[in-house]
């Protein structure tokens, strides 16, 4: 039973050709208790694979749900190329979703749950687009399957399959590898961006895994408290995070007090505790007054006392090896320094050198074009680990 | 999603308004009736007088059969109990994939006209029937003892017509506790009785609330277990408003009564949920 | 383990399920005599109380007995009707309550468990205090009993429905809508086909309710006469056995009906 409003004339009809970028401009959300969603400002260009990353409650799946449809919001606009779709139905836009927890109809076999969108706006030939599709996602053998019957991994590939088969201009994906095992989660991050090159739609991804958004992800917007602390490639975002809350919640960072002496060219000379480090000036955030130094530590390099370290740069004696953890593939160091802060070294155990023990005394360095400037007023757990 | 501000209502309205028609109103009506002068008639119409001498005359006059109605309601929801706890946590836990069908077979017996199934407990029960000879012979009855027609026959009757209504509520709590917290009982150290009067038991109390009210209530006010298996010495309260109100006509007298029977059920019903601290029943 | 500590606990693990079943079959008893007396012959005797002997003359000639199979019709149709009735009003009612917010929606929900939990003497005769006090204490039939059976078959009808409903993932008719479907359309092809089952269970359930009921029924019915309260009529002077064929065969396709719906569920899904 197909009525005439399902044969929908999506705005814009696709077939014109030149894909449309997805923006968001002044996106807010406001429940009865709190806002979600704030003033938000993003620009998704077409065809790229955007990552959405957050912890729970920063508002990332209300941004997406609202993009898709199921929730209006209170004020603000959605924008595919130069076409409003703010208020539109969610059936009226060419955007689908794959939800956190597929949403697979339980009462449809597979081969049904993936045709019911090409179904609905009367497309022709539909047994062999489903056919193709299930050739894609690899699960030809269970077309006559029903959801129940299937695993974890199985119901994921129909979800994603039921939503790209309709080619939307964008595809949402709210967190769908939450309930994976690590092994089937890395596979289908490998596959799922293997099909976003092949096909070439706009995919925006949600997640709250900082590793899975950096392998996925073309570009990444971090959100925190409804708002976006910052966005741009994974590389930039890592490297030269501008909030103490994106140098935290993407990967770990040292983040040590100091106050600015001289600002003047492309250097920025800090007060350590007493050293003088400098930090170049496009990674500096702040230009006067306290900040907080940030280095992460993989590029903070351990030496027993009194031996050359590699890099030449920001010196610091005096260390205190007080942990070790053998992670394998490095050893990852807790070392006491002077003014009383444990900083983080990873190294990668290359087998120079032997692995240190606790108690060892050690001098820390690291290359200066590594680190970063950030303003002091910004909350230096941000974004990191919660106690358990 | 977006919903209509006022489509809830219009969705309800008609159910609302059956019950509230046909169930809620009728308690008013009931209340007016037990407050009619006793001379009216179906006839000749009845003048509300507020003659709550009426309560005080139905009450005095059937006290017998009202308290007879508690206690027997009482006794058989207790058995009903201890069975229906039995069935419910042998289907819960013991059945495995017998579950489902199991279940069936609580339901099943209900398919049976309820006024059919009564009657051939007094076939069963029958003094010549199978059941008391056996009694007779290990002499745990006399020989000119009867079953029928006796307290035993009518709370049996009754509690074989509530059963299901026990162990159902009583099923749908059991199922729902997860098996690990009574396995962590064990590691614990804790015993299996142990175990169940700490875990089980209290977990399982919202399903023994409902089974109990769903099984007390409407025990309370049943009259055909008495009339067929009992005799004038068994007449329940359902029994006199029954009569008062088909074969004397006597409306005041039977809806004072009513309302009386009403009330007892809700205070009692109101204490127990109390004493049990359960809030949510449904 | 010794071999009696084994023993005492193997006897522990199985005494539960032995007592459980025990309790099932005592369940039965009524009914397996109910079967068997259906088949008794009782011609020469007054008293219905024993079995005679053998014979298939009562489901010969069902509708011997004078006015029964016209109850059993009655019966029937009231229940039809009843059932109808009660599953349409009761279905939107559930709807409303689960999918709805909507003031006095916690009001609405005592008042559906309350007739649940009634004494029916007690429902049955305020019912007829008010038809009383309208002025159709003449007029009792088959309306009012009809009235009385949807009234107290709506609150099973709407706690069925509202369980099964309120059991559904919120995100199936999303997911539906985000695929194109209108809101029709999304509740015909997901919402409906997935409540369905409890709105069956519901139907089923009201018809046993309505078809079975008698201390309601009769203070409603006047003068028509239900099945159930044939049953009660003959009881005093003695009951023919073909009520007890009519017994029977209630059951059988009751039993059926369930089975069979229980069998198809589980194709449907292993467990």
């Amino acid at each position: 039973m197909s009525l005439a409003a399902d044969r929908t004339d999506t705005p814009a009809d696709r077939s014109s050709g030149a894909p449309r970028d997805l923006r968001l401009t002044a996106l807010t959300k406001e429940f009865a208790t709190f806002t979600a969603v704030r003033s938000l400002d993003l620009e998704v260009p077409a065809g790229t694979f955007f990552a959405l990353l957050g912890p729970s409650g920063c508002g990332k799946t209300t941004t997406l749900r609202m993009v898709a449809g199921l929730e209006s919001p209170t004020s603000g606009t959605i924008h595919l190329g130069n076409d409003e779709i703010t208020w539109e139905k969610p059936y009226r836009r060419p955007v689908n979703t794959v939800f956190q927890n597929y949403a697979l109809f339980p009462h449809l076999d597979v081969r049904e749950n993936v045709a019911f969108g090409l179904r609905r706006r009367g497309a022709k030939d539909v047994d062999r687009q489903v056919q193709e599709m299930l050739e894609l996602v690899e699960l030809e053998a269970q077309a006559r399957k029903k959801p129940p019957q299937m695993s974890g991994g199985q119901q994921q590939r129909v979800a994603l399959a039921r939503a790209l088969i309709n080619r939307p201009e964008v595809l949402l994906l709210d967190e769908p590898l939450g309930a994976l095992d690590l092994k089937l989660r890395r596979a289908m991050q490998i596959e799922i961006k293997r099909i976003q090159t092949e096909v070439g739609l706009t995919f925006v991804h949600v997640t709250h895994d900082q590793e899975e958004a950096m392998t996925m992800a073309d570009t990444i917007a971090v959100m925190n408290g409804g708002v976006i602390e910052q966005m741009g490639s994974p590389t930039e975002l890592y490297e030269n995070p501008r909030t103490t809350f994106v140098a935290n919640f993407l990967g770990q960072s040292n983040l040590i007090a100091g106050t600015v002496t001289s600002a003047e060219g492309d250097v920025v000379r800090v007060d350590m505790h007493g050293t003088q480090v400098s930090i170049p000036a496009d990674r500096a955030h702040v230009r006067s007054g306290n900040g907080w130094i940030g280095i992460r530590p993989e590029k903070v390099l351990v030496a027993p006392e009194g031996e050359p370290i590699d890099a030449p740069g920001n010196h610091l004696p005096g260390g205190v090896i007080t942990d070790v953890s053998f992670v394998g593939v490095s050893t990852q160091y807790l070392v006491m320094m002077p003014w009383g802060q444990e900083l983080m070294a990873f190294e990668q155990n290359t087998g120079r050198r032997r692995i240190l023990q606790q108690g060892d005394r050690v001098d820390v360095s690291w290359r200066p074009e590594f680190a970063f400037l950030l303003p002091a007023d910004q909350d230096v757990n941000a974004g990191a680990l919660e106690e358990v | 999603m977006r919903r209509g501000r006022f489509t809830g209502y219009w969705l309800m309205l008609p159910a609302a308004l059956w019950l509230g028609v046909f169930f809620v109103i009728p308690f008013y009506s009931l209340l007016a009736t037990s407050l009619y002068d006793p001379e009216g008639s179906v006839l000749t119409g009845y003048d509300v007088t507020y003659h709550v001498a009426n309560f005080w005359d139905a009450i005095s006059e059937h006290w017998d059969e009202l308290w007879r109605s508690l206690w027997y309601a009482g006794l058989a929801t207790l058995i009903c109990a201890v069975l229906g706890y039995l069935l419910a946590y042998a289907i819960a836990f013991k059945a495995g994939r017998w579950r489902n069908f199991l279940l069936v077979l609580v339901i099943a017996p209900f398919f049976t006209s309820f006024l059919v199934r009564t009657l051939s407990w007094k076939l069963i029960l029958a003094d010549d029937g199978f059941i008391v000879d056996a009694l007779q012979t290990l002499h745990l009855m006399g020989d000119d003892d009867r079953l029928l027609a006796t307290p035993v026959a009518v709370i049996a009757g009754l509690v074989y017509n509530f059963l299901p209504f026990m162990v159902l509520p009583l099923y749908a709590s059991l199922e729902k506790i997860d098996v690990r917290l009574i396995e962590a009982a064990s590691d614990l150290y804790a015993s299996p009785s142990r175990g169940f009067l700490k875990v089980t038991l209290p977990l399982s109390m919202p399903g023994v609330v409902a089974g109990t009210l769903l099984t007390f209530i409407p025990a309370a006010g049943d009259y055909i277990n008495a009339q067929l298996l009992g005799s004038t010495n068994q007449r329940m309260v359902g029994n006199v408003i029954q009569d008062l109100f088909t074969d004397t006509g006597d409306y005041a007298a039977a809806g004072a009564l009513s309302v009386t029977l009403m009330a007892i059920i809700v205070a009692l019903v109101v204490i127990y949920i109390r004493k049990a601290g359960t809030e949510e029943l449904l | 383990m010794t071999g009696l500590q084994r023993a005492g606990r193997w006897i522990g693990e199985h005494l539960i399920l032995a007592a459980g079943l025990l309790v099932l079959v005592y369940m039965f008893v009524p009914i397996a005599v109910v079967m068997l007396m259906s088949f008794n012959d009782n011609s020469e005797s007054r008293n219905v109380y024993a079995f005679r002997g053998f014979t298939w003359d009562n489901w010969a000639n069902v509708c011997q007995p004078d006015g029964m199979c016209e109850a059993v019709l009655r019966s029937v149709g009231i229940g039809l009707a009843a059932t109808l009735v009660a599953t349409i009003l009761g279905t939107l009612a559930a709807f409303a309550l689960v999918r709805h917010d909507f003031r006095g929606r916690s009001a609405m929900n005592t008042i559906i468990f309350l007739p649940m939990a009634s004494p029916e003497i007690v429902m049955g005769s305020s019912l007829l205090a008010l038809f009383v006090s309208a002025g159709f204490g003449g007029k009792l039939g088959l309306i009012t009993i009809f009235i009385a059976h949807v009234m107290f078959c709506l609150s099973f009808v709407i706690v069925t429905v509202k369980a099964r409903l309120a059991g559904l993932d919120g995100n199936l008719e999303e997911a539906a809508m985000d695929l194109y479907a209108s809101e029709a359309t999304t509740f015909w092809r997901i919402t409906f086909p997935l409540v369905f089952p409890g709105i069956a269970a519901a139907a089923l359930l009201s018809f046993s309710l309505s078809f079975d009921d008698f201390i309601i029924t009769n203070l409603n019915a006047g003068q028509t006469v239900t099945f159930p309260m044939y049953v009660w009529g003959v009881s005093q002077r003695g009951v023919p056995m073909q009520v007890n064929v009519i017994g029977t065969i209630m059951f059988l396709i009751s039993l059926t009906i369930v089975v069979g719906n229980m069998l198809a569920a589980r194709r449907k899904q292993p467990a």
